[in-house]
């Protein structure tokens, strides 16, 4: 990579700080705990709307990984989803009821929130509706997986995301609050995904999964990516280049072996076709807040009128952790 | 008493505090060496956790860096100490912070009772072993490192390339033979005192304090000068990774470790709670004579390398992604391309099936539609059958279709008539088989019910993209088994030449063919290439057929009794 690129891709993490630093204002403190943080804690940044019903299972999940702080974005909630998170003891809350649009859907004010409170810790931004499965997560915490990587000079971690779907029509199974999504969405597109390479920031590009499948057949070019590097130890001079697809400073983004090997990667198991699929992908057509002009909504919302099953014969049930890594989709690497 | 332990404790001191009392409180004396880094407050906690145990001492602190003289300075201190406090120590044992053992005290030191004279300290020259870390093996013991890896990486490097550049060596002291090893030693009182006590020991001193990573050559070099009995083996078990980092231990290697017999494993994640709970509980059964045998877990960390440095052939993922050349091996597995011989048969698909049990695809990269085997919408791994997503990713489809059908043989048609990007890829692949009958495609048009004037330009077309596709299957590149014929060619003798793909492809095609695929009606061929010929297009990739219709060669072929089903 010659000087050029290398300055420009400077100037362009710093257009990005000074952004999330200009955006800081949007966010208003609503409960600030952040005094009780000690300084090897795991923190958790995320941004949501309207998911009451799915908050208390997410918190939880992050919890028993050994999670031991929350920064929360709550972009104009109106169903209780503030107040919930008020009561709870690891949860620092923000409000906002600005445009998600205009802060690179959300990505500036978690920036900044990773900025002011995140240097020097391990640090997972993710979804409400994104699970990390990690090599041996089933029987190490995550702070097993952060101490191996300290020790091994990697500072950040990839996660692609996996989408998960129902069999049969997605509103066919309620969603129940504080239930394992998974157990409704316990499917996923096993050996589809079409890798290429940014050369100037150096990530991975990777699309596919039954959104591309079902969604994108005639124009892949726009079927969304899901390349993820959500657990980084964050440095208050780095900053995510767009959702948390990539990161600069560039060499973050080299989280993949390029000479036959396979570093260590986990999945985000993504549950996002529940039956409140319908109403949210309705609701955000109706906000147009979403990336291309919600473009994507608007072919999910089209395809699941007439054709609602995203499962097909040879969609495979999600077990554990070690199938993903046996269908190729994570590595444990050189971690046993 | 026959066993001390000399402990060099950093982080994790809790547990450190946990596994010296242990030790302690089962009679055997523990001198501890904390780093000079840990805080005055953290060390005054630990001294107080132990203060109640008498056998167990502190000794001076060095403030200790990976990889330099200081582990070595600090072992020398522990074990004088230990010597000198506890003159009834037969064997001292050099363990760290993060050890933890496994098996009861009484098992290691009836072991040691058993071997009283025997120095257990791995202990090889550098001839011997592939050594990992950066390159410097002979190395170590000739140049001088004033400069920390850890810190000063720039400095180190350059220094390192400058003493190579200008020949500068060291002299190695006169009686050395460079031994190298693992740290974690357990060295009889003779022997170790006869180190310590040396009168040349200020001159080897000097020399190693300048030599790399000296806590793993010191003890290991000098032990060969005054040891009658080595065992080179370590009676710690501990595993390295590619980069010669321990590895570590968790809750999930329970068994694992109870396996491997050793007395004591290092690294234990300090939060293994099961771990030490387990092995530091006092209902630990003894397995009285077992031999440590640590190769028993040897498996699950050499895969673990291996992962991590050739990685599963054919796989490209989130964190796999090789460059041109390094894939070992860009798919999983062989499979076949077949090009042209749905043209010469109607139904070579249906028979080649039939005949090997692999997966026939019909044409993957049809322009239009891609053709799995029994014409399904969707194949193994959720591959869609949208030609647009396909070519938006033509060599991720390839290498996602092997993958997916690891253990079963994939087979597909290719022709100049479907979208051509995949070639290049298909003829590096060292996995390919692909078989050619060029010129087949005329057969297609010859057969089709199209305007004279159509025929031609597509058949210049299909000609043109076919010689280009051969050029590349013929160029200097080439990695996938090609086999090339013209149609002519082929059809002097069809049964030889599907007897030898057959034999390729499937296991189950070991007895001569019984059963053929129909060939097309090729009557009149030979005069449908000719008016190509008079029209100006000249067909080349078929091979030379006779002008003339209804020629003999032809009819021979087809008059062979076993040809005809």
């Amino acid at each position: 990579m010659g000087i050029v690129s290398s300055y420009r891709l400077r100037l362009q993490r710093k257009r990005w700080r000074i952004r999330a630093f200009r955006k800081r204002r949007e966010i208003k403190s609503i409960t600030n705990r952040t005094n009780k943080i000690r300084s090897k804690d795991i923190l958790l940044f995320v941004t949501m709307r309207n998911e009451r019903l799915r908050l208390p299972y997410f918190l939880k999940y992050y919890r028993d990984l050994g999670v031991q702080h929350f920064f929360v974005v709550d972009n104009g909630s109106d169903d209780g989803s503030g107040e919930y998170l008020m009561d709870q003891s690891d949860v620092s809350l923000w409000w906002t009821s600005a445009s998600y649009k205009r802060a690179r859907f959300g990505v500036d004010w978690l920036n900044w929130l990773q900025m002011r409170h995140g240097h020097g810790h391990w640090t997972l931004v993710v979804d409400v509706d994104e699970f990390f499965v990690y090599p041996f997560c089933d029987t190490r915490p995550i702070r097993a997986l952060t101490d191996w990587l300290d020790a091994s000079s990697i500072k950040s971690f990839s996660a692609m995301l996996l989408d998960m779907y129902p069999k049969g029509p997605i509103h066919a199974v309620p969603y129940l609050e504080g239930q394992n999504p998974l157990e409704i969405a316990s499917w996923f597109d096993s050996g589809n995904y079409m890798c290429q390479k940014n050369n100037l920031h150096g990530n991975l590009w990777i699309q596919g999964g039954v959104r591309a499948r079902v969604f994108f057949g005639d124009n892949p070019e726009r079927a969304p990516a899901l390349n993820k590097i959500p657990l980084v130890k964050w440095h208050r001079d780095y900053a995510y280049a767009s959702s948390t697809h990539m990161l600069l400073p560039r060499g973050l983004n080299l989280v993949y072996d390029e000479w036959g090997g396979e570093k260590a990667s986990g999945c985000l198991l993504h549950a996002k076709f529940l039956d409140t699929f319908d109403e949210k992908s309705k609701e955000e057509l109706d906000r147009k807040q979403h990336y291309a002009n919600s473009h994507e909504y608007r072919a999910y919302h089209e395809h699941l009128q007439e054709k609602p099953d995203l499962w097909c014969k040879w969609s495979e049930k999600y077990i554990n952790w070690r199938q993903l890594e046996i269908l190729g989709l994570m590595s444990k690497g050189n971690w046993a | 008493m026959s066993v001390g332990f000399i402990m060099l404790v950093h982080t994790a001191l809790d547990r450190a505090a946990e596994v010296a009392r242990h030790w302690a409180t089962r009679g055997c004396p523990v001198v501890i060496h904390a780093d000079a880094r840990v805080s005055r407050h953290r060390y005054r906690k630990l001294v107080k956790a132990l203060s109640d145990l008498e056998n167990v001492r502190f000794c001076t602190r060095y403030r200790c860096e990976w990889g330099t003289w200081s582990l070595v300075a600090a072992a020398q201190t522990a074990s004088e100490m230990m010597l000198d406090s506890f003159p009834d120590v037969r064997h001292i044992y050099h363990a760290s912070g993060s050890c933890l053992p496994l098996r009861p005290v009484e098992d290691l030191v009836a072991y040691l009772e058993k071997h009283p004279k025997t120095d257990f300290i791995e202990s090889v020259t550098t001839r011997d072993v592939p050594w990992t870390m950066g390159g410097l093996d002979e190395e170590r013991f000739t140049l001088r490192f004033p400069f920390s890896w850890k810190r000063n990486r720039i400095l180190f490097d350059t220094y390192v390339e400058f003493q190579r550049r200008f020949g500068l060596k060291r002299r190695i002291p006169d009686g050395l033979n460079p031994h190298l090893g693992s740290q974690w030693w357990c060295l009889t009182r003779q022997t170790l005192s006869a180190i310590l006590s040396d009168p040349r020991r200020a001159t080897y001193d000097r020399y190693f304090k300048r030599v790399w990573i000296p806590d793993e050559s010191y003890f290991q070099t000098l032990t060969r000068l005054y040891s009658t009995n080595i065992e080179s083996r370590s009676l710690t078990l501990s595993k390295f990774d590619f980069q010669g980092k321990p590895h570590i231990f968790y809750d999930d290697h329970m068994q694992l470790l109870r396996r491997s017999d050793c007395f004591v494993a290092r690294k234990i994640w300090p939060q293994a709670d099961r771990l030490y709970e387990t092995f530091l509980s006092d209902d630990r059964t003894s397995m009285a004579d077992a031999e440590p045998a640590p190769e028993k877990i040897d498996r699950v960390f050499s895969q673990a390398i291996d992962r991590r440095t050739r990685g599963r052939s054919g796989l490209v993922m989130q964190s796999r992604f090789p460059n041109d050349g390094w894939e070992n091996g860009k798919t999983a597995g062989p499979y076949s391309v077949f090009e042209g011989f749905n043209n010469v048969f109607t139904d070579f698909e249906q028979w080649l099936t039939r005949r090997t049990g692999a997966r026939v695809h019909g044409n993957l990269f049809d322009t239009k539609r891609v053709h799995f085997a029994g014409n399904e919408k969707v194949f193994n791994g959720c591959l869609s059958d949208s030609a647009e997503l396909r070519d938006h990713a033509p060599k991720s489809f390839l290498s996602n279709l092997i993958w997916a059908a690891r253990g079963e043989r994939q087979c597909f048609q290719f022709g100049p008539t479907d979208a051509q990007a995949i070639s290049w890829y298909l003829t590096t692949d060292s996995n390919a088989h692909i078989s050619v009958i060029s010129g087949a495609w005329a057969l297609m048009l010859f057969q089709s019910n199209r305007n004279f004037a159509d025929i031609r330009t597509e058949a210049a077309r299909l000609q043109r993209i076919e010689s280009e596709h051969l050029d590349i299957l013929r160029s200097p590149y080439t990695m996938a088994r090609v086999r090339i014929w013209t149609l002519a060619e082929f059809l002097q003798d069809p049964m030889h030449h599907l007897q030898t793909i057959l034999d390729e492809t499937g296991p189950r095609a070991q007895r001569r063919l019984t059963e053929v695929p129909t060939m097309v009606d090729m009557t009149g061929f030979g005069q449908f290439l000719q008016n190509l010929k008079n029209q100006g297009m000249k067909p080349v990739l078929m091979g030379d057929f006779p002008l003339t219709g209804d020629d003999s060669h032809l009819k021979a072929a087809k008059a062979k009794p076993y040809l005809v089903r």
